[in-house]
């Protein structure tokens, strides 16, 4: 019984020493630039988890990427490394912009439609990754990146040149009304969608590890040569990975979309759905590959980037400090070996 | 000499290439009377970056560290590089200050990868995912400005009138440098012992060299073009600093190195038709009766979608160090 607790805690605990290390190099970060750490942090915290509304407002930015963390980890779990999160969740929203904002239709059906239609578009676009890996062995972290570039100028050019709305054209066509997911506070722009959000995340888990698929796929990612020999189709494990893990990214853009007041839109910069897919790589990994974990790292994370607006604000510290200290923590995960050399030290 | 042998069949793939591009050339010449000297600057400019990160990725993987951070390194090179030139008030000095950031980088990544253990795919991305942050925010608090900063005409470096046009300094060089490191892999000890850390660590442990040491040299030494790369950026290309600046070439480098089969002069040649695929874009899109009809964004989707092809049509036929992207355990 012993062993398999430390071995739960183990992680956490790793985690937990990351961050803290990457708040360290942040306060290094801040100082540097003449800032006063401790007064940045206080501001950065409170403005993401100081009241119940700024709470709700930090779930709403950790919405779209709790989906997303959930989906690279079944990528990750399944031996695939897919970074085109990013290119699939811009594929998703601007097929939501599309379902929600022309067709007229009975309400909860249009959201169902939106959904469902941003979740496919977003499963398309992992397929050629997932195609060129299958056929020619092409390795997914060149394809993907090419693809979330493809993806970032197609966006683009169907936002403003199909879909813009015609009267303030910074932005695409908003949805209607019967598409949107319901606000469930006046005091924060947290929607109905935070449910599909974890109800991803749990069904992920279950998938995970609790089917058969789930099992092959894990079992390919943690041993290659273990799962050959118990007939698991690498092919196979690669293109249902892909399938997933797109479907989740399509339904991230999706929700930026039409379960994120107050524009109900795709801006034609993309500034509402860049960085879903890149965030959900390092909330996945600041989770450490468990849908759970990933809940939690998301709503640390939501809380960060929802703060740092209220640190630009306040004490003049740019709120992209929050992506930089996301990557010393992932960089501190990275590194098993350090928990193990601090181990000894202490001994 | 044995890497650079071209096979028969990508022989084939580039007299095709090659045969298509000039035909394509003429036809636009013919219609709509481009400049054919501005396709070879801007083409040149792209393959110069590409190489000179490609030749140092070659050389990392051949001792069997993998560095998918090489996006990261640009960004966070081209800012400090820039910020460095503007100190010293001396364009190579941001060169040489972009090279220490990229080394630095490349240091850090391999003691990660060596006496760390790490994954080198995750701390790869986690160099991208810093970057992607900590760029925007250095050029927030150094410069105050989240759009563009353009930089003074002094800073720039001097380019070279040639019959091929204007043409920086800096491309020679990386042409030099991509002929240096084939002959380095091939001809030294050294090489010899580099190429045999990826295939087989053991042995050159047996031999008494130290494994660690040698992957942490040549993962800084890649790192180090890597940051040359970066401050060649905005100091002899653009003239200009945006936080997407890199713009996804780190990784169109490492297709080059696919495509290279680790080798440096190919990964040059690699550059070369990426270069090319990136200036073709550029020249277009400014050439009038061809930029009204082409919208601009399937333009910028030209390099990413050459990428994507090219690299597809060589793959499989590569072999890769056995040892890539594994931590050496000494027993």
């Amino acid at each position: 019984m012993k062993v398999i607790e430390a071995r739960r805690i183990e992680p956490l605990l790793e985690s937990f020493f990351a961050i803290t290390v990457g708040l360290l190099a942040g306060s290094i970060f801040m100082a540097a630039f003449g800032y006063n750490p401790i007064l940045g942090y206080f501001v950065l915290f409170n403005g993401g988890f100081g009241d119940l509304s700024k709470i709700l407002e930090s779930l709403a930015y950790a919405m779209p990427i709790i989906i997303t963390g959930a989906s690279f980890t079944i990528s990750a779990r399944s031996g695939v490394f897919n970074l085109g999160l990013e290119g699939q969740a811009y594929l998703g929203a601007i097929g939501a912009v599309y379902i929600a904002g022309t067709f007229h239709l009975p309400p909860v059906i249009h959201i169902a439609a939106a959904t469902v239609f941003g979740m496919l578009l977003g499963a398309l676009w992992s397929l050629p990754a997932a195609i060129l890996k299958i056929w020619k062995g092409v390795s997914e972290i060149i394809s993907t990146i090419m693809l979330n570039w493809i993806a970032y100028y197609l966006t683009i050019y169907i936002a403003i040149d199909l879909l813009a709305d015609p009267e303030t054209p910074h932005k695409t066509i908003s949805a209607l009304p019967s598409a949107r997911y319901i606000r469930l506070t006046p005091r924060s722009t947290l929607t109905a969608g935070i449910f599909i959000a974890l109800a991803f995340c749990v069904l992920i888990y279950f998938l995970l590890w609790h089917t058969a698929v789930g099992f092959e796929l894990r079992l390919a990612g943690t041993n290659p040569d273990a799962a050959l020999y118990a007939g698991v189709d690498p092919k196979k494990v690669t293109l249902i990975s892909f399938i997933l893990s797109g479907l989740g990214a399509g339904l991230a853009g999706t929700i930026q979309v039409i379960g994120r007041p107050p524009g109900w839109c795709l801006y034609t910069n993309l500034g509402n759905v860049l960085m879903v897919g890149y965030d959900g790589i390092s909330v996945a990994l600041m989770g450490r590959n468990h849908p759970i974990g990933c809940i939690v790292s998301a709503f640390f994370y939501g809380g960060l980037l929802n703060g740092s607006r209220l640190m630009e604000s306040r004490v003049g510290i740019y709120s992209e400090l929050a992506r930089a200290l996301i990557g010393i923590i992932i960089m501190i995960i990275a590194i098993p070996e350090l928990m193990n050399i601090i181990k000894r030290r202490l001994k | 000499m044995r890497g650079i042998k071209i096979s028969a069949q990508k022989g084939r793939i580039i007299i095709l290439a090659v045969f298509l591009l000039v035909l394509v050339l003429m036809y636009l010449q013919h219609k709509f009377g481009l400049r054919v000297i501005g396709l070879i600057e801007a083409g040149l400019y792209s393959t110069t970056l590409l190489t000179f990160v490609a030749v140092g990725e070659c050389i990392n993987e051949k001792a069997g560290v993998i560095n998918i951070g090489l996006e990261g390194i640009l960004t966070l090179s081209a800012i400090v590089g820039t910020y460095g030139a503007e100190v010293f008030e001396n364009g190579v000095a941001g060169l040489l200050i972009g090279m220490l950031t990229g080394a630095s980088i490349g240091f850090l990544l391999g003691i990660l990868a060596t006496y760390g253990m790490a994954d080198q795919v995750i701390a790869g991305l986690a160099i991208n995912l810093f970057a992607i942050g900590f760029g925007p925010y250095l050029l927030m608090a150094l410069w105050h400005i989240a759009g563009i900063h353009v930089l003074s005409r002094e800073l720039m470096l001097p380019r070279m009138a040639t019959p091929l046009g204007y043409i920086s300094p800096l491309t020679v060089v990386a042409i030099v440098i991509a002929i240096l490191a084939q002959l380095f892999l091939d001809k030294t000890l050294y090489g010899l012992r580099i190429k045999v850390a990826g295939e087989k660590p053991e042995a050159v442990d047996v031999a008494g060299i130290r494994v660690d040491r040698l992957r942490i040299f040549t993962s800084t030494l890649g790192g180090a073009l890597c940051g040359l790369g970066g401050a060649y950026l905005p100091l002899c290309w653009f003239g200009s600093l945006v936080k997407e600046v890199s713009a996804g070439r780190g990784f169109i480098a490492l297709s080059c190195v696919v495509f290279g089969g680790l080798e440096p002069v190919l990964a040059f040649l690699a550059a070369t038709i990426f270069g090319f695929a990136e200036g073709f874009g550029y020249w277009i899109s400014i050439t009038p009766g061809i930029k009204e009809i082409v919208p601009v964004y399937f333009i910028h989707m030209t390099p990413y979608i050459i990428t994507l092809i090219v690299v597809t049509s060589v793959i499989g036929k590569k072999r890769f160090p056995k040892a890539l992207g594994r931590p050496y355990i000494r027993e």
